[in-house]
């Protein structure tokens, strides 16, 4: 077990350079960062000496290197935009975000595991039809509408909820359904298919007919099985919502670090995006990780592969 | 520093959960705005936002005050103002102002604030802003001068815009960074809290002094940033905001159709216009022709753009400036109508009589660009289209590598010609028509200090621009502001939100 997880471990950290190195190099592609940085009004001769006060003029490579060092130490720079370390602006943002990721992913496992499950157990029927239909309208439904949907009925037409901001826990209920929504049809499926295999399969056959009880046999025997490749995906999509709230963040006023990255790339402030890159490509690979371990700590066959 | 991210972190949680909503009305006297953008610095010199310029009126005064509406110029911080010589003027200080933390404003605040952002060492964002000035003098408590690089006639015009009076002890110690966090100005509004472009909370300068501004009536303002605009409907919808602005022309007709709202539009300063490169920097273009640039004139249908896209207090422009800017002289401009088949000929004449190809590119406004574009495809210009980053559009038109672009500039409303026609006239880096005639003309203008002279050569400059169809000018921009019933506010043709105007039905 302990070799396993040093493996998956130095995989983790090597895929974390890759991606931090791949998204510093992308980013000098979209334009000019001494451009931007001198704003409207710079001559080119200003945008030559930001140019040089900013150390854009050495090679790609010296600059990552030394971004990578500071970064170690926990030094991110000084945002172009606010002027104001990246460290303290980034820490200001993630709490929404992390609180809206763990909200999200919460709503979507209460409400998808059990729905795959009942499904599952009777497929074909009414209910498995709804959860069908459900997961088909989560990924076809756009989040900028679902999320303008549920403004309109529930802050103005019922006055129920406030439309947007983050002053208080009524504020996160919209976006958390918004957020959870999302993930919830990938979630419900692979649990259904999951159960459905599952059940199917000799040694439930076994349980049922040495006569344990239906809801032992489901719950023990079956879900615990069928929740592996959920814990996974479910570790995926918690990397993805903390990453990618972008949306969600935009319409309702949430300045959390989702929206934070966006507008930071348009502004071309590079310390802010590359810090949050590699914040939320760690999220990405810590939640993997740990998918990994729990996986094998849930299925021992998973240690040798 | 990782220990400081993780606590500002749990901070971040904890306030986000705990904080009560603070919601008011005009029962409160608080008036509840949305801003669109998030405002990088409430320090003035430190932004180059419209947002910025809002909260600037606000909280700062200048010594000039330019009447919105007559464009008179009026004292403010200062009574009254002399020209001592073409590049020194000296003014006389409104005695009994008070900062809002108390401090008085004398002549060491004009002179450490003139003094902090002539200095480029400093880094004032917007340079041309501040750029003109050298130095100022103090020569009793309440006299001072303030000394020019050069000749600039439009000196008044930006004391009375962009450039602010901080205090001098505070603004030392504080400097950008903590004047963003916690400003500090003579304004009509005290600031209350900022969370760094995200909420902005003003309140009423009860001790403000007799200034042109007038005083305030709104008690509170509470300024909220709202990125989408169909967010900040629903808001207004849901009655927890009072004001929204900078909404596009189909959502304010929508607005306006319900009836419960008040929606007013304004011409703003932006004008956008066809950049092209007469001067053959991208190489051998056909834009080098005098008949390709008029045929590009002829092209496009303003008249349509402005109709059925723009719509509200748009207009046709037909100058490389805005109309209302101290000597924009539309006579002068020669006007192109739309006429495509005289584009058609003109093309044919020039050597290109089944059209030609070309990179077109544009940076914001997408369907104007794309609607100029496919005016350009019927008279046989195939473009290319490529929208870019505003920076990435700007580093390729610095090297002269954009044969055609569609750009606007907004001339941060200094209302004076010079801050948009010699911006791009005068030989610089953005200057793709490169042509002497017009340098000679603006060199006269921007340093005459008789208004007749320079009137004079700004309409020479303007006629020999189009003339010569250098650019393609387009139309101007307008803005609409929509707000409750509740709320009464008269927009001014500058894009500046005025809280001080602001008063309940």
């Amino acid at each position: 077990m302990l070799q396993f997880i040093l493996k998956r471990l130095g995989l983790a950290v090597l895929v974390a350079f890759t991606v931090s190195f791949i998204s510093f190099s992308l980013l000098f592609l979209s334009g000019d960062p001494a451009a931007a940085l001198a704003g409207e009004t710079a001559s080119g001769e200003d945008i030559e000496a930001i140019r040089r006060l900013y150390g854009f003029d050495r090679p790609m490579l010296v600059q990552y290197g030394d971004w990578l060092m500071s970064a170690l130490r926990g030094d991110f720079g000084e945002s172009y935009y606010f002027k104001l370390p990246v460290a303290s602006l980034i820490g200001d943002r993630l709490g929404v975000t992390m609180l809206l990721g763990v909200c999200g992913i919460s709503f979507a496992l209460l409400t998808a595991v059990p729905l795959g499950v009942v499904a599952a157990i009777r497929p074909n029927s009414i209910i498995d039809r709804i959860a069908l239909f459900l997961s088909v309208a989560g990924q076809a439904m756009p989040s900028f509408w679902f999320g303008l949907i549920l403004i309109v009925v529930f802050a103005i037409q019922l006055g129920w909820l406030p439309p947007s901001g983050a002053a208080t826990w009524k504020h996160f209920i919209m976006p958390t359904i918004v957020l959870g929504y999302y993930a919830m049809p990938a979630i419900m499926r692979l649990t259904r298919a999951g159960m459905l295999d599952v059940l199917s399969s000799d040694y439930i056959r076994t349980a049922r007919a040495k006569g344990a009880n239906e809801t032992r046999v489901l719950f023990r025997h079956a879900l615990r099985n069928a929740i592996i490749p959920v814990v996974s995906l479910a570790a995926v999509q918690m990397g993805f919502m903390l990453g990618g709230s972008i949306v969600v963040e935009s319409i309702f006023a949430l300045h959390g670090a989702g929206y934070l990255a966006w507008e930071s790339i348009a502004r071309n402030d590079l310390p802010t995006v590359q810090a949050l890159i590699l914040i939320f490509s760690m999220f990405y690979i810590v939640f993997t990780f740990l998918a990994d371990v729990l996986n094998a700590w849930l299925d021992p066959r998973m240690r040798s592969s | 520093m990782k220990l400081t991210v993780l606590k500002s972190t749990i901070a971040g949680v904890a306030l986000a959960a705990a904080a009560s909503a603070a919601w008011a009305d005009k029962a409160n006297d608080t008036l509840r705005v949305a801003f669109t953008k998030e405002l990088e610095n409430v320090d003035s010199y430190f932004n180059s936002s419209r947002e910025g310029v809002v909260l600037q009126r606000a909280v700062w005064d200048g010594l000039i005050y330019r009447d919105p509406v007559t464009n008179e110029y009026k004292g403010n911080l200062a009574t009254e103002w002399e020209w001592i010589d073409d590049t020194t003027i000296e003014f006389k200080l409104r005695e009994g102002v008070t900062f809002h933390d108390g401090s008085d404003f004398t002549a060491d605040d004009v002179v450490f604030t003139v003094n902090y952002v002539a200095d480029e060492a400093n880094g004032v964002k917007t340079q041309r802003n501040v750029n003109w000035m050298k130095s100022a003098e103090k020569i009793d408590d309440y006299t001072v001068r303030i000394m020019l690089k050069d000749k600039f006639p439009a000196a008044i015009e930006f004391l009375s815009g962009p450039v602010s009076m901080y205090p001098s002890d505070y603004y030392a110690e504080a400097g950008p960074e903590g004047m963003g966090l916690k400003p500090v100005g003579t304004g009509p509004y005290k600031v209350v809290s900022v969370v760094p472009g995200q909420h902005f909370v003003l309140e009423k300068n009860e001790a403000y002094h007799d200034s042109p501004k007038g005083q305030p009536t709104v008690t509170n303002v509470d300024i909220r940033t709202i990125p989408d605009v169909n967010t900040q409907m629903a808001e207004l919808f849901s009655g927890t905001l009072d004001l929204i602005w900078q909404v596009p022309a189909d959502q304010a007709e929508k607005l306006a159709e319900t009836g419960q709202f008040t929606v007013s539009n304004e011409s703003t300063m932006r004008v956008g216009y066809l950049g092209m490169d007469a001067s053959g920097r991208s190489g051998d273009t056909p834009f080098k022709d005098i008949r390709v640039r008029k045929a590009v004139n002829h092209a496009i249908n303003r008249g349509e753009l402005v109709e059925a896209l723009l719509k509200g207090q748009s207009q046709v422009i037909s100058t490389p400036c805005f109309p209302s800017q101290f000597g924009c002289d539309v006579d002068a401009a020669v006007s192109y109508d739309y006429d495509p088949e005289k584009a058609k000929e003109l093309l044919a004449e020039a050597g290109y009589p089944d059209g030609f190809t070309t990179d077109f590119y544009a940076y914001r406004d997408r369907e104007y660009a794309e609607a100029i574009s496919s005016y350009l495809n019927a008279v046989g210009i195939d473009t290319n289209f490529k929208m870019l980053q505003y920076s990435a559009l700007r580093e390729l038109n610095m090297k002269g590598e954009t044969p055609i672009s569609f750009q606007t500039w907004g001339s941060y409303s200094v209302n004076d010609a010079s801050a948009m026609v010699s911006q791009f006239f005068k030989h610089g880096s953005l200057d793709d028509a490169r042509d002497d005639e017009t340098l000679e003309y603006l060199n006269i203008a921007d340093s005459a200090t008789d208004p007749e002279v320079r009137k004079e050569n700004y309409s020479k400059a303007i006629k020999r621009i189009t003339e010569q169809a250098f650019w393609a000018p387009m139309f101007s921009y307008n803005t609409n502001y929509v707000t409750t019933k509740e709320v009464e506010y008269t927009p001014t043709a500058d894009e500046v939100l005025r809280f001080t105007t602001v008063t309940w039905n």
